[in-house]
């Protein structure tokens, strides 16, 4: 599994690092950024939290 | 005219329903009966507002964070259609970039999102957890009854905004008093209007001041902005404005009528008091978001181009409400959602609304929260509601919902 991440589109709620702290951070900004582009499977279930609670819709899970 | 005494129709123009709905006395914490009714018969209806014209109000969780997530739906106050809480009159003026919408919302918004981000608010958990700690102390040596509100409640998140801001904590009666003023919906539009000034000006003069002599706070942050010219000195006052009352009310009320849900909720109140786990206390801090229902006029938008939704077709120039109150208790999103459950996985709440304008302060809030619900009822167990809840009046004249003072004693 993959995650993709629209960087310009996230409005910097934070809330994916809060679902999952090893795939996402902010930078200085608050803009999230993708720290695991291909998480582990103990991560995953934090990653869907991360794509259904983005604000925004910018953090996708695809099947690769 | 049997119509018109016995309730709605489709049809009767007469009988679309008013908006907001008063709510019942039986349950404080529960939306109003005739909104859970409306959710029920389907996630979109037509209801009359204050000034007479008419707006969909979207009850289901699902087209809420639909349309919330649409570009097509508008955050500006100016469009046509837009359902405003009161006349402007009234001192519902532009609040900055919450009433924009992209581009220029984002570049504005993101002119600020830097102190919010999680990790920088995590670094601000050891001085809010000492703000908190000093309150209790207050508190646990003065006298009791005690109004949780003035003595708890309200100081800590002004506490904290002032210091994330770089406004002197000292005027903070000042910011109190003018701020109280204007959320409240029994107000009259000049009192309103008199309020927001006051603050706008002296805003304005703590903006002009960091422009010539800059400090480490978010204020300087935004007069950077000014000296730069990204923004004029009056964009950066109503950016300072935004999030001062964001910071204020919001964190309050939940700080107040959350303590106060957790005394009605002995179970609850006692998972929280006995448990070392943080996780329970953040998930406490979801479910009591998800539950409570401050925000409940709901958020307001404009719809610029035709939307089908739900097999209903909304169409450009009207106006749809999403309240996040009755969302949140959609029981499609939530089971059993009118029970408060502290170990329920509620972080898909839309307390803090949904797409591009979801609350900016949503991690400062939570961490502020999460210290005082994981704070004050272990300091102070014996925690009670001093005298009856009949008693206690609710901020149903307010755009912010929650307690006007919670009397405790212990």
């Amino acid at each position: 599994m993959k995650v993709e991440l629209e960087a310009d589109k996230c409005v910097a709620s934070g809330q994916c690092v809060l679902a999952a702290m090893d795939v996402f951070d902010q930078d200085d900004d608050g803009i999230a950024v993708l720290l695991d582009e291909r998480p582990a499977d103990e991560n995953l279930d934090g990653v869907r939290e991360a794509v259904a609670i983005c604000p925004a819709a910018a953090i996708r899970l695809v099947d690769q | 005219m049997a119509d018109t005494l016995t309730g709605r129709t489709s049809e009767a123009p007469d009988a679309v329903p008013e908006f907001p709905m008063p709510r019942q006395s039986r349950c404080p914490f529960d939306p109003p009966p005739s909104l859970k009714d409306l959710q029920r018969e389907g996630p979109l209806a037509k209801v009359r507002l204050w000034d007479g014209s008419e707006s969909w109000l979207v009850t289901r969780y699902a087209e809420q964070r639909a349309l919330l997530g649409d570009p097509r739906v508008s955050a500006d106050t100016d469009r046509p259609g837009y359902p405003t809480k009161a006349s402007p009159e009234a001192g519902e003026g532009k609040l900055s970039f919450i009433m924009m919408d992209d581009p220029e919302h984002a570049r504005l918004r993101r002119m600020v999102t830097a102190p919010f981000a999680v990790k920088k608010v995590e670094a601000l958990r050891p001085a809010v957890q000492r703000i908190v700690d000093g309150l209790i102390d207050d508190l646990l040596a003065g006298p009791a009854p005690v109004d949780l509100v003035d003595a708890f409640a309200l100081p800590i998140p002004s506490l904290v905004i002032c210091e994330l801001l770089g406004v002197p904590y000292e005027e903070h009666d000042f910011f109190q008093e003018h701020t109280r003023t204007m959320v409240r919906t029994t107000a009259t539009p000049e009192e309103r209007g008199a309020a927001s000034r006051e603050v706008a000006g002296y805003l304005a003069g703590v903006v002009g001041k960091r422009i010539a002599e800059p400090r480490g706070d978010l204020l300087s942050s935004i007069a950077g902005r000014v000296t730069a010219g990204e923004l004029t000195h009056q964009q950066a006052t109503e950016m300072a404005l935004l999030l001062l009352i964001a910071g204020h009310e919001t964190t309050a009320n939940m700080i107040a009528l959350g303590t106060l849900a957790l005394l009605q909720h002995p179970d609850q109140l006692a998972l929280l008091r006995e448990s070392d786990d943080p996780r329970l206390v953040a998930s406490a801090v979801e479910e009591l978001l998800r539950y409570l229902h401050i925000t409940h006029l709901g958020r307001r938008r404009a719809v610029t181009e035709d939307i089908e939704i739900a097999g209903r077709l909304i169409k450009a120039g009207e106006g749809v409400i999403m309240v996040n109150e009755i969302g949140n208790r959609d029981p499609e999103a939530f089971a059993d959602p009118d029970r408060l459950d502290i170990t329920r996985d509620a972080r898909r709440h839309v307390a803090f609304g949904f797409g591009v304008h979801q609350c900016l302060g949503q991690p400062l809030a939570r961490m502020e929260l999460q210290v005082v619900y994981g704070t004050l009822y272990k300091r102070i167990p014996t925690l009670k509601l001093a005298g009856d809840l009949r008693d206690v009046r609710f901020k149903t004249d307010a755009f912010i919902y929650g307690v006007h003072e919670l009397p405790v004693s212990w």
